[in-house]
This record gives C-alpha cells, sequence and structure tokens, in this order.
C-alpha cells in the first residue's frame, strides 16, 4: 500500500502555518513536534502549562526537570521567554491570545466539530487543556493521521466520540493531505506526493470539493 | 512571623480521613513530593484529591508518582482533575475505579484552575464557553452571553493546599522556579491550610518584595522539603 507522509512532515507543514510575530500553542501527539520545525523563527510557542516562549526538546544530560512541555518532557526555553501561572496560562488560551493552537484528533466532523480526548481504547480520558484551547484560540489546526489503525475514516460525518468542541476546527493536515473547513464544507487544498484527489476521497467520509489550486504538499 | 515546621511529616499531622487536599504540579514538576511522601507514610484515608494528573510515570523507571502513590497506598476516594494520564495500566488503580470506590471527575483544565481561582477569590462561579456542546455541559445551568453559549462552573474549595516552590523564607512568601510555577500560585490561595515546601528556606527580608509570586499571607506554614527526586 502507498504512504502518505510522515509525522515530522504532517509537523513540518503544519508548521508554514505560522506567520513571523505569532504566539502558538502546540499540543500533545504530531502537534508536539511543530516546535521543532519553528526553529530560529520569529514566533513565541505557548505551553499551556506556563511557558512562552518555548524552544525544541532539551538534549541529553541537560534536562532540567523544572522545564517541561504539555507532554512532560524536558524542554528549552528561548530567549525573551516567560513563565506564567496555570490561571494565566488558561487567560492566554481561553482569552483570545493566541494565534493559533496545534491539536491532535480522534475525529474531525465536516464541520470542524472536534474529537480528541475520549477515543476507542480503555484508557481512563482525560482532555487536559484542549476543550479550551478549541474554544479559545484564534484558529484549531488539526494534526492527524487521515484514517485510523484500522483504515477508517477520521474525517467523518458526525462525529461518534464525544466532543471537545463544536465547529471549532479551521485546517486539518494530515499524511495524505491538506483540509479547509469552510462554511460550506470542506476543502482539499493539498495532496501528499503520489495520490490523487480521488484516493483521498476514497479516505474521507464526507464529500471533499477539490481546490481550483489543488497542489501537492511541499517536502518539509 | 515565622511559619516553619521542622517536618514534612509535623506539616501533614492534621490532614485526617476525609480531608480535601489539593496538589500542585503538572505531570511530575513543580510537585510538592516531600509532603505527599509525608501523607503516604501518614496513611490518612477517604481523601479526595484536587490535582491536575492523578501522578504521573517517570520516564526511565516507568512507575507512578506524585499524587498516584496516594491512590496506589488506597487513601484516595476521588480524584477531580484534568489529565489522570498513564494510571489506567496499574491495576491497583483499575480495580477501585472500577468497583467505584475510587471516583474520578475529570474536568478541562482551564475549568479546573479557574475553579480553584474563584474559591480563593471569594466569588461565586463563573461562566466559560469551554465544555459547550461536550459531555461537560451535561446538568449545568448554560447562558447566552455576548452571543456565545456558556456554561455555569462552581469554585472548588480545599481544606488543605499542598505546594511547592523553590525558595521560601520563614514567613511564606515564595518564589517559583521555571515551570514548577503551574498550580502552585493558583492553590495557595484555595485552602483553609495551605502548608508550602521549599527546596531554599531562606530568612524574612531575603527576598525583594517586588520578586515575590505568593506572598506568604497565603501560607500557613512552610516546610524545607527533606529530599528532591525531582523525576520527569
Amino acid at each position: 500500500m502507498k504512504k502518505g507522509i510522515s509525522k515530522g512532515a504532517i509537523a513540518a507543514r503544519a508548521s508554514r502555518e505560522v506567520k513571523d510575530g505569532m504566539y502558538v500553542n502546540v499540543g500533545y501527539g504530531i502537534p508536539n513536534l511543530v516546535p521543532e520545525y519553528l526553529a530560529g523563527r520569529d514566533v513565541f510557542v505557548h505551553a499551556e502549562n506556563g511557558i512562552i516562549g518555548m524552544g525544541p526538546l532539551a538534549r541529553k544530560g541537560q534536562e532540567d526537570p523544572d522545564v517541561v512541555n504539555a507532554a512532560k518532557q524536558p524542554v528549552t526555553i528561548v530567549p525573551g521567554g516567560a513563565i506564567v501561572s496555570q490561571s494565566d496560562s488558561f487567560m492566554i488560551i481561553r482569552g483570545g491570545h493566541l494565534a493559533m493552537t496545534f491539536l491532535g484528533a480522534f475525529q474531525v466532523s465536516e464541520r470542524g466539530d472536534l474529537a480528541n480526548w475520549k477515543g476507542p481504547g480503555d484508557g481512563i480520558p482525560g482532555m487536559g487543556g484542549a476543550m479550551d484551547l478549541a474554544v479559545g484560540a484564534k484558529r484549531v489546526v488539526v494534526t492527524m493521521t487521515h484514517t485510523d489503525k484500522d483504515g477508517a475514516p477520521k474525517i467523518v460525518k458526525e462525529c461518534s466520540f464525544p466532543l471537545t468542541g463544536r465547529k471549532c476546527v479551521s485546517l486539518i493536515v494530515t499524511d495524505l493531505a491538506v483540509i479547509r473547513v469552510a462554511d460550506n464544507g470542506l476543502i482539499l487544498e493539498e495532496v501528499a506526493p503520489g495520490f490523487t484527489a480521488a484516493e483521498v476521497q476514497r479516505a474521507t467520509e464526507p464529500a471533499l470539493t477539490v481546490s481550483p489550486g489543488l497542489k501537492e504538499i511541499a517536502p518539509p | 512571623m515565622d511559619k516553619v515546621v521542622k517536618s514534612s511529616d509535623e506539616a501533614v499531622a492534621d490532614i485526617g480521613d476525609g480531608a480535601v487536599v489539593m496538589s500542585g504540579g503538572f505531570g511530575l514538576c513543580g510537585i510538592p513530593e516531600n509532603l505527599i511522601r509525608a501523607l503516604v507514610a501518614k496513611g490518612s484515608r477517604n481523601l479526595t484529591i484536587i490535582a491536575n494528573n492523578l501522578g504521573s510515570t517517570d520516564s526511565k523507571d516507568g512507575k507512578i508518582y506524585g499524587v498516584g502513590l496516594l491512590v496506589r497506598n488506597a487513601q484516595v476516594r476521588k480524584f477531580i482533575g484534568s489529565f489522570p494520564g498513564p494510571i489506567a495500566k496499574f491495576p491497583w488503580f483499575m480495580e477501585p475505579y472500577r468497583s467505584k470506590a475510587l471516583e474520578l471527575e475529570i474536568i478541562p483544565q482551564g475549568t479546573l484552575n479557574e475553579r480553584i481561582r474563584c474559591a480563593a477569590a471569594g466569588l461565586g462561579g463563573f461562566y466559560t464557553p469551554t465544555g459547550v456542546g461536550t459531555p461537560i455541559e451535561e446538568g449545568k445551568e448554560k447562558r447566552v452571553l455576548g452571543g456565545r453559549e456558556h456554561i455555569l462552573e462552581l469554585p472548588l474549595h480545599a481544606d488543605f493546599a499542598l505546594v511547592k516552590a523553590h525558595r521560601g523564607d520563614r514567613s511564606g512568601n515564595l518564589i517559583y522556579r521555571r515551570s514548577a510555577r503551574n498550580y502552585n500560585p493558583v492553590m495557595a490561595p484555595a485552602a483553609s491550610v495551605t502548608i508550602a515546601e521549599v527546596e531554599e528556606l531562606c530568612e524574612v527580608g531575603a527576598f525583594d518584595p517586588d520578586g515575590v509570586h505568593t506572598p506568604g499571607l497565603f501560607v500557613s506554614m512552610v516546610v524545607k522539603g527533606e529530599r528532591y527526586e525531582k523525576r520527569y
């Protein structure tokens, strides 16, 4: 079977949504890779646990247990970074002070509903900061695999998993495609190298409108 | 004013069965690890624990630390937090969870800390758009404010707050370090009794007033943490 782009390439493509001067947040999973592609950019990355100006992961031997990201991994703080309490961190999130957030997902609906906290496994669900980010960030970009482990579409007409937020997703970046959530449905903007629009449609439940400017996802 | 107590054991001596206890920290970062160890040793039962995570795993040995140690020791009746995390793979968690001896109230992280802040600030609650259209809104008052749906959330108060600071003076002024700040300054004002453990204990007057993160006004007791593992 043909393969889409790697998780790193998904994060790299998503990182291109970020413009200089932005304050952006990243969640767990693939989004956690996004900061690695923002190094050297004039951008501040916010981590929900209270860092503004999060840098790349700490190098081995240079970990500081007092400096971790939302996934509890040791990270670095860039020059000009700042530390805030949880209260201020979620004021930043809920209050609309972030230009963008990158979140993972179990499912996204054709209206941009997001389900990312209670999935198929029998683990104990927890949403962490995702519900606040879904309502508070100016733009929600989802990075995920296009289908689940069984090949079922994760872009669906209606989410079957409990929602994180309603009509909150603006853009979906997957291993197969870049899809924009518009008022009148989903617009297929980009496809992974080697994939056609028809192949992406077959892996997607709702109908996609192919953008007149359809192009290939550029490599990292 | 001198609020220093001699040991973590002495600091937690009044935390009895059935107490509602908040613990600062995110994952294992900024947790009051000495006070948690002391509370495990004391063995108080039927506790309600309010914390972001239900403990978290050390990336090196894969074991649960933080308030998860209280669950392992069968001391917790209810957990209120936003991300229980990897604890589900441990039978000492799953068994009481399945039998409902251990109740979980999982809420959005921003709602968790704002409920704590509300209790600290003497407010009756707040309306938030977080959770609208999700299972979180069930049973809650809804109101359209500024053209947007909101749900009413109520304050979350504790009998005891256990917080951890990098430095503290004898009167309870606290200074946190890096992302170990997290919930600690939010929880310190939200409990009847607040116990702060510090890595470095300083004399009153050692801190520049501009640099104090949590004023001692919110702190009942200060203890110098006996031993820091600072796992991650």
